[in-house]
């Protein structure tokens, strides 16, 4: 019998030699191969390309642990990160697609006639990569020291050094298709355990079925402990909170540039309609999974650890396994030698012992699953961010080598070179999203969330106004996009001040009850307002921008 | 060149009708009323936290396909009604 360490190693070193066959095998001699994979990719790949590229390590390792300890209010990131992608498909994909270019700023720029709009949204489109990333080398850093023993650093430069790797080398294209095999090797580590512990809870071997026999259960075994029943709404955020939260998070989506430009990947508008369909289907493979990980998860671990003496909850093989990585520090708050509810999950103010973001990588240790399961997580926890990561590091790449260099600095520049000064950035980026690892910034999902606030305070109010108000004009989105992501991120910055600056207390209170995660919601409605605005009292756009305007809203042909 | 008006109308008008349900699965049952929708059960869990954590998911997959494939069915009537001239991609 092999050990888990061992079946971890053959998984990592197995799907890693799987990404770099695809990279030598999708090797591109062209900027459109570099930028949008030549166009040529079809809407089922590209659909499970997305789901990858956009189910990071928030999504696989946090998001299931982030909702065990919210309970109903974990409702946020479900209908968030879901509902978005309706947005995506019905304003902004399709229109984009017909557009064609390489990308968001391209269409920034000429459908707001202006290189300014072109550098606020290249500075933007920066801005929100570099934050998204840093979470995902975070992702990578906890895998490799929890599942191999190796320190934080090591496995960010491992992980860093398989992406340079394929996104070098394939550009586009070759990270569209490792996407591809990164969602399969994901879907699979995220659904095997959870249909083994929904069988072996209800004899069921469908989670989203199972969990109806274990929520009542989990409300019975929660109130009994003195917290409140999971599927009561509100108890961790307010309301108007869930609604600001849940629409920062749905307009995020439909903001972040690098989900948009897969959309530019297709053959045609009418596949980057269905493709957004596909998307999203195998995104709720996962997304429908990981609330009933979420109820075993929080039953597992209140039914095995609440209300045990402290020496036995510490002799426990998997609480010993992550008290090793910091993650699980027991804290007997009222030192009675008792684990109680409150002092495991952090409840009535005290600190929890548990870290969120180890629910989903212990799961299989916690519920006793055969060793090579385990392994499988820690492939697919990977996968997941690796994938995200090298769909940011593109937008981040052609951001620089396309927008900036080749479009403002060198226009002139000739194709060979266009493709060298690519594959240099996203080499750069790759370095600079390796440094962002080894010093990151707090909890995966939390800083993910702000990249979705800054997404949608700047992008999504001038794409859809640019798509479907002609009359929208170039300072108008200028001073719009300025506007969303000046409130936002320095409400962000200011509110969340005791982990930025290390300030004793937060320099900005919440906003009318709205916290920093939900503050995107407030900046994209100023960035409207803001847009129409100065719009209104600027002269209408030349005539040029109107047919190009009507252009995009032309029937497709298939 | 410019759009057909009644093409792009029809546009709108589904649009705003698919949005519309969103509304009103996501954001209205989802969170405004979720505690009230909480009363009924539905596959054996409450049904407002069934919509809000399982359902409206399901119904977003559903909205963005039938998007695809009315958004290709009226791109065919307009097309039949008077073919693209610009060389449509």
């Amino acid at each position: 019998m092999l050990s888990v360490r061992a079946w971890t190693l053959i998984a990592i070193i197995a799907s890693f030699a799987l990404y770099i066959g695809i990279a030598i095998w999708s090797r591109v001699r062209t900027t459109e191969g570099f930028y949008v994979a030549g166009r040529g990719v079809s809407a089922v790949a590209n659909g499970m390309a997305t789901a990858a590229d956009w189910m990071s390590a928030a999504s696989f390792i946090s998001m299931a642990g982030l909702i065990a300890f919210l309970g109903a209010d974990g409702s946020v990131y479900l209908m968030g990160w879901t509902g978005g992608y309706v947005l995506l498909a019905l304003l902004i994909a399709p229109f984009l697609r017909r557009f064609g270019w390489y990308t968001v700023p391209d269409f920034v720029a000429a459908r707001y006639y202006s290189n300014v709009a072109r550098v606020v949204a290249v500075i933007a489109a920066i801005f929100i990569s570099f934050t998204y990333v840093a979470g995902q080398m975070r992702g990578v850093g906890v895998v490799f020291s929890r599942f191999l023993g190796i320190n934080v650093e090591a496995g960010v430069l491992i992980g860093m050094v398989i992406v340079a790797v394929y996104a070098v080398w394939g550009g586009m294209k070759g990270i569209t298709y490792t996407q591809v095999a990164q969602y399969c090797v994901l879907i699979v580590a995220y659904l095997l355990p959870a249909i083994a512990i929904a069988f072996a809870l209800t004899g069921l071997p469908i989670p989203q079925l199972a969990i109806a026999g274990t929520l009542p259960r989990l409300d019975g075994l929660s109130t009994e402990l003195g917290l409140s029943a999971y599927s009561t709404p509100f108890t961790g955020f307010s309301r108007l909170n869930v609604l600001a939260i849940t629409t920062a998070l749905m307009v995020g989506t439909a903001g972040l540039p690098h989900v948009i430009v897969r959309f530019y990947t297709v053959r045609s508008v009418r596949a980057a309609r269905w493709s957004a369909g596909w998307a999203l289907l195998f995104i709720a493979l996962l997304y429908t999974t990981a609330p009933t990980v979420a109820i075993f998860a929080k039953y597992y671990m209140l039914d095995t650890l609440a209300n045990r003496p402290l020496v036995e909850v510490q002799a426990i093989d998997w609480v010993r396994n992550w008290m090793q990585t910091g993650l699980i520090t027991l804290r007997d708050a009222n030192g009675d030698g008792i684990m109680q509810a409150a002092e495991l999950f952090g409840a009535a103010g005290l600190t929890a012992s548990i870290d969120r973001d180890i629910v989903v990588l212990a799961l299989p240790e916690i519920a006793g699953l055969a060793p090579f399961v385990i392994a499988l997580v820690a492939a697919g926890g990977l996968a997941a961010a690796l994938s995200t990561a090298s769909g940011l590091l593109l937008v981040i790449s052609s951001a620089v080598a396309h927008d900036v260099y080749g479009q403002i600095l060198r226009p002139e520049a000739r194709e060979s070179e266009r493709l060298r000064v690519a594959r240099v950035a996203i080499a750069f980026a790759v370095i600079i999203a390796a440094w962002f690892g080894i010093r990151p910034p707090g909890f995966v999902a939390e800083v993910v969330a702000f990249a979705f606030g800054l997404a949608a305070a700047s992008f999504f109010p001038i794409l859809v106004l640019g798509i479907f108000w002609k009359r929208t004009t170039s300072a108008g989105a200028i001073a719009g996009m300025v506007t969303g992501l000046l409130f936002t991120g320095g409400f962000i910055l200011l509110n969340r001040s005791v982990q930025v600056f290390g300030t004793s207390q937060p320099i900005l209170g919440p906003f009318f009850g709205i916290t920093a995660q939900g503050i995107g919601t407030v900046g994209m409605l100023l960035n409207f307002a803001v847009t129409i605005g100065v719009s209104l009292v600027t002269p209408p756009p030349p005539g040029h921008v109107a047919e190009l305007v009507d252009a995009i809203r032309q029937p497709a042909s298939s | 060149m410019s759009a057909d008006p009644r093409h792009w109308r029809a546009l709108l008008r589904r649009t705003g009708i698919l949005l519309a349900v969103w509304f009103l699965i996501g954001p209205v049952a989802g969170i405004l009323i979720v505690d009230r929708l909480n009363a009924f059960t539905f596959a054996g869990l409450p049904f407002g936290f069934w919509i809000a954590q399982q359902g409206s998911i399901l119904v977003f997959v559903v909205l963005i396909f039938l998007n695809a494939w009315l958004a290709a069915r009226a791109d065919d009537t307009a097309i039949g009604q008077a073919p693209a001239k610009n060389g449509d991609r």
